[in-house]
Formats: C-alpha cells, sequence, structure tokens
C-alpha cells in the first residue's frame, strides 16, 4: 500500500471514497508519524484521538450523502484558532492552560466539513515573528536542512509549525494566519504551498487577534489543489466577524485551471531590491517563462510605495496589537501573576512575566506610537501610506491580472542566525504589501537553492480574485515539478 | 525623534508591563533603530491622502438588537486564575 502520509488531500479524498484505505488508517497512518516526529516540536498538542473520531465518524459515513467534503482528512491547526476544549496559547505563556469553552468559525467549518485535528501547531508567540523562535514551547525545527550539514534551521514563520507539519508529512495540510507573511514565507521556506485569501473571506472569530485589519486565516498543503479545497471549506461569511465578507464562496477547486491565455503578469520592478540572493532573481526570471508558456503575457507594472511598505507594518501592526493584547491582565484567563498587592502591579507583573521579548518590544511600540502627541505623526501617516499602497495596487490591476514576485528575500535560515529585530522584519520585504491591501496572496515552491532548501514564487491576485492566483500558482506547479522532500532525520 | 529611558518607561507604565532598569536601558536603542527606521515615511507626500481604515470597501452591518448569547457564566469562569461568587476576583482595589 501507498505511504499514507506522503499523499496530498486530493489524494486522500480519493483512496478514502474508493475504498482503497479507511478513513481510520489515515488518521493512524498521521498520528503515528506525529508521534514519531517530536524532534521537530512542530506540535504544541497532540489530539490523536479526535483524529480517530473524526475518521470512525467518516467511513461510518462513506458512500451516504452526509459526507462531508473533507471527511477522512486529518489536519493540523495552528494553535491561535480556538479549539474548544484544547489548549489554545498562540505561543504564548500568558495563555497558558486555556481551554476555549467554543471553537473558532474557521475550525468549526473544517470539523462540519468531516475533517478531524491532529493536533494544535506551534508558531511564533501571538505570530510575532518570522522564524517560530518566539515561541513560548521553544522554536520548531525545519524538516529541511542544509546539504551535508545537521545546522538546525527554522520553517519560517508564524506559522512554522503548519510549514514544517506539511514538509515532513504529518499533516496532509494545515490552518496557517497571515498579518504580514505568516503563511507564504513559511510556506516558501518549507517548499509547501499557502495561500492568504483576500482580507474578510474568512471570519476571524475565534482566531486570538494580532493586528485586526491584516489578520487572515489560510490554508498550507502540499499542492495548490490542496489549498483550494481547504479554503473553499475554510471561507465564508460569518455575522460575528464584523469584517466578514458577505459572498458566496467561489469553487475554487472546480475552477482550477492552468490555461492561462490573455492573462497579464504583472512584474514590479520596485520588487528587484539590493541583496536578494542571484538564485532568486533567477527563480523569479523563470516563472515569468513559466507563465508565458501558461500561455500569460509578462507587463511590467509599477508599485511606487512599495519600499514603504514594511515601516508602515511595522507602525500599524504593533499599533493594532497593543491594543489586541491590552485583555491579557491575568484576570479572566491565563496566567496571573500572585503576591503582588495591588490591581496595577498584577497587571503589570503578569504582563511583565507572561509575554516574551518580541510581543513586548512590539506592545512598546505600538503604545509609542499610539500614546499623545505621536498619534498623528506615527499612525495616521502610516494609514496615509497604507492608502497609497493599496492605490498603488488599484493602478496595476487596471494593467494586469495577477502579480508575479519572489516570496521571500531567502531560503531558510538558521535558528539562532538572525539577532536583529530589523533584520528579521525584512523577511517579510515581498509579502507585506498585499497583507497592507487585503489582497489574496499565494506562494507555491519553484526550485531549490545551491545548498538544496526550497524556494518559493509568490502570486498576488486583485481584490477577490484567488481564482486566477491558485490558477497561476497551478501553472507554476505544473512546471516547476518540485517534488523535492526533506530527508526523514528525525524519527 | 528618539526615546529616552524615561519615555521608555512611561511607555511601560501605560503599557502595564512591569520592567527592570537593565530591561529599559536594552530597549532604549532598539526602539530607537525601529523608530529611526519607520520615520522614513515622513518622506512620503501624504497631504489629502485620507488614512486607510478599511482594506476591503464594505459596510457595516446592523443586526437586531436582541440577545444572542449568553447564559453561560460558568464556562466564562472556568478559565479565570481566580473566580468567586460567580465573579472574576482581582485584589482589592478599594480601601
Amino acid at each position: 500500500m501507498v505511504e499514507l502520509t506522503s499523499l496530498t488531500i486530493a489524494g486522500l479524498r480519493e483512496g478514502f471514497r474508493s475504498g482503497e484505505f479507511s478513513a481510520r488508517e489515515i488518521a493512524e497512518a498521521f498520528n503515528t508519524a506525529v508521534a514519531a516526529a517530536r524532534a521537530l516540536n512542530a506540535y504544541t498538542v497532540e489530539t490523536p484521538e479526535d483524529a480517530l473520531a473524526a475518521a470512525d465518524a467518516a467511513d461510518k459515513a462513506r458512500g451516504s450523502a452526509e459526507l462531508g467534503p473533507l471527511a477522512g482528512i486529518p489536519l493540523g491547526i495552528k494553535d491561535l484558532f480556538a479549539t474548544q476544549g484544547v489548549d489554545t496559547t498562540s505561543g504564548s505563556r500568558i495563555l497558558k492552560g486555556f481551554k476555549p469553552p467554543y471553537e473558532s468559525t474557521v475550525s468549526a467549518n473544517l470539523r462540519k466539513a468531516g475533517a478531524g485535528m491532529l493536533g494544535k501547531l506551534n508558531m511564533d508567540e501571538f505570530a510575532m515573528g518570522s522564524s517560530n523562535e518566539t515561541s513560548a514551547y521553544g522554536a520548531v525545527i525545519s524538516p529541511w536542512r542544509r546539504k551535508g550539514s545537521n545546522v538546525g534551521l527554522t520553517p519560517g514563520g508564524s506559522s512554522g509549525g503548519s510549514a514544517a507539519a506539511v514538509a515532513a508529512g504529518i499533516a496532509p495540510g494545515a490552518t496557517g494566519t497571515d498579518t504580514g507573511g505568516s503563511i507564504r514565507q513559511p510556506a516558501a521556506f518549507a517548499g509547501i504551498s499557502g495561500i492568504k485569501p483576500t482580507y474578510g473571506r474568512c471570519s476571524r472569530w475565534g482566531i486570538v487577534a494580532f493586528a485586526s485589519s491584516l489578520d487572515q486565516a489560510g490554508p498550507m498543503a502540499k499542492s495548490v489543489r490542496d489549498c483550494a479545497i481547504l479554503l473553499e471549506v475554510m471561507a465564508g461569511f460569518d455575522p460575528k466577524d464584523s469584517t466578514s465578507l458577505n459572498l458566496p464562496v467561489p469553487q475554487w477547486e472546480a475552477g482550477l485551471s492552468s490555461d492561462l491565455k490573455g492573462k497579464r503578469v504583472g512584474i514590479p520592478k520596485e520588487y528587484r531590491i539590493d541583496g536578494v540572493p542571484a538564485e532568486i532573481n533567477s527563480l523569479w526570471d523563470q516563472g515569468i517563462e513559466w507563465l508565458k508558456d501558461a500561455g500569460a503575457t509578462p507587463v511590467e507594472i509599477s508599485l511606487p510605495h512599495t519600499k514603504y511598505a514594511l515601516p508602515t507594518y511595522y507602525i500599524i501592526a504593533p499599533a493594532e496589537a497593543s491594543s489586541n493584547l491590552a485583555r491579557y491582565d491575568g484576570v479572566r484567563y491565563g496566567l496571573r501573576v500572585e503576591g503582588v498587592h495591588t490591581l496595577d502591579d498584577m497587571y503589570s507583573a503578569t504582563r511583565a512575566a507572561g509575554f516574551g521579548a518580541e510581543v513586548k518590544r512590539r506592545i512598546m511600540i505600538g503604545t509609542y506610537v499610539l500614546s499623545a502627541g505621536f498619534y498623528d505623526a506615527y499612525f495616521t501617516k502610516a494609514q496615509k501610506v497604507r492608502a497609497l499602497i493599496k492605490q498603488d495596487f488599484r493602478k496595476a490591476f487596471e494593467q494586469c491580472d495577477v502579480i508575479l514576485t519572489p516570496t521571500a528575500p531567502s531560503a531558510a535560515f538558521g535558528i539562532g542566525e538572525t539577532t536583529d529585530p530589523l533584520a528579521m522584519y525584512l523577511n517579510d520585504v515581498f509579502a507585506v504589501p498585499a497583507s497592507l491591501a487585503g489582497l489574496p496572496a499565494m506562494s507555491v515552491p519553484g526550485g531549490l537553492d545551491g545548498q538544496g532548501l526550497p524556494l518559493g514564487l509568490h502570486l498576488i491576485g486583485n481584490e477577490l480574485d484567488e481564482q486566477t492566483v491558485l490558477n497561476a500558482g497551478l501553472a507554476i506547479e505544473e512546471r516547476a515539478g518540485f517534488s523535492a522532500r526533506p530527508e526523514k532525520w528525525w524519527s | 525623534m528618539s526615546v529616552s529611558p524615561e519615555q521608555v518607561r512611561h511607555i511601560a507604565k501605560l503599557a502595564r508591563i512591569a520592567m527592570s532598569d537593565e530591561e529599559i536601558e536594552r530597549l532604549v536603542p532598539e526602539l530607537n533603530n525601529i523608530l529611526g527606521w519607520v520615520e522614513q515615511l515622513g518622506e512620503v507626500n501624504t497631504d489629502g491622502i485620507e488614512p486607510l481604515a478599511t482594506v476591503i470597501d464594505q459596510q457595516l452591518r446592523l443586526r437586531d438588537d436582541v440577545v444572542t448569547d449568553g447564559g453561560i457564566r460558568d464556562e466564562v469562569l472556568a478559565n479565570a486564575p481566580e473566580a468567586q461568587h460567580g465573579f472574576f476576583a482581582v485584589p482589592k482595589v478599594i480601601e
């Protein structure tokens, strides 16, 4: 029999439906793989019984009309999705032991579709990081290694556990969230696909908030088709999220086509920046050729405010975070530091003990840029520049249908190698503009660099046009023929 | 603009994060680095530009003013570090 953990979600679905294997066999194979891969530190909680229960329900329903689209598929869930009765800590000490009495809309949608849960996936604390090193549970170790080296690499972040789990075959697919690249950069580092839909497609209800005007959930999986399958289930209108889009969910999987005849691919000249390895730029050129081969026409476009996207993001995201994270006060859930006498001291001591260094740094920046006397100079200014960045994209999409860029300015780096916060922030230089503009964007694997590490290509689409993003991703996937998998050193 | 140790101490107080003098000293150059970098936005001409607050155009919805949730006091309190008599309990605030 085939190795079940190496199959795509589409492959598992087909094998389960045709009776080639049972949902229980799928769940057992993944449960065993999860338990054997603890060296990766990808999961913060393992829930094998949850995966088995969903599998048994799927086996029972097989052949009936009630079979959900994800029946028989177990998934990994990023630790910032609230999961009823299962620890949800967002990678932070301050939420230690928090068991939500409710389920996030996105994970509830997946459950309703028949999916089981393999466990909760490690992440940068409150999704603040690009390497998964800020997690209170410790760093996730990427399944990938440089050729001839045993140095531990980061899987990227913040959805680092999700990326590592899919790449290592310990989840066929996983949920991620993307505030400024947190699905796409780790997908690129791990040689998998991941899509962030248009802001408002997936409900934010029950997702631990980081920066509410930017946060979006999305799937991470082995293939573009798998991403389409998962996103169709995850997305949808939810009255419990005031920014949820009240629109029907397109049938993205049925709409998949790698024929790009008549499509124009924008190549933004501002994304040719200094200090990016030649291999990444040549993969980008190769990507243009692949899309041409699929029938598309490349056009040079200009996004003049690109260089201001990162500084804009590092005002807006910390500002929103400082406000969102005010709720962690030691009163309603999570950690409380005892032995202090006043309420104010309890707040301060709890937050000092509960938050890690990067989270504190961002709360401090956010508090400063929102404080009296500085609000207009920083926060309002950043919101105005954000409007200009959005306008850049609006104009660009008059000339093109989808934009192609590299996903990240480097391949995966070593754990502990990047210690300067600003250098870490630069990882998201290509990912952040689309986040600020609320646009759908996806990373697909393009190839390996000279050290044997995956590199990703990045597609940005117009508002609500996930289909063109997925289709261009599929065209690249078919031509790149990326089939490299990390050597299994962890079990 | 750059921040002084006194300002950082004040921000920490606003953010309700207890910090030692050493932490404050360490944060001053880090924050100044980041603030110095974001200040490049000053180069951008934003005259007449409306600040962007809603990234995808949509109307805020209204709903009927009815109770849609509630009656789950014990579930809500189940995660509290301390709950007494059906309430969240905090250190005494009134002498």
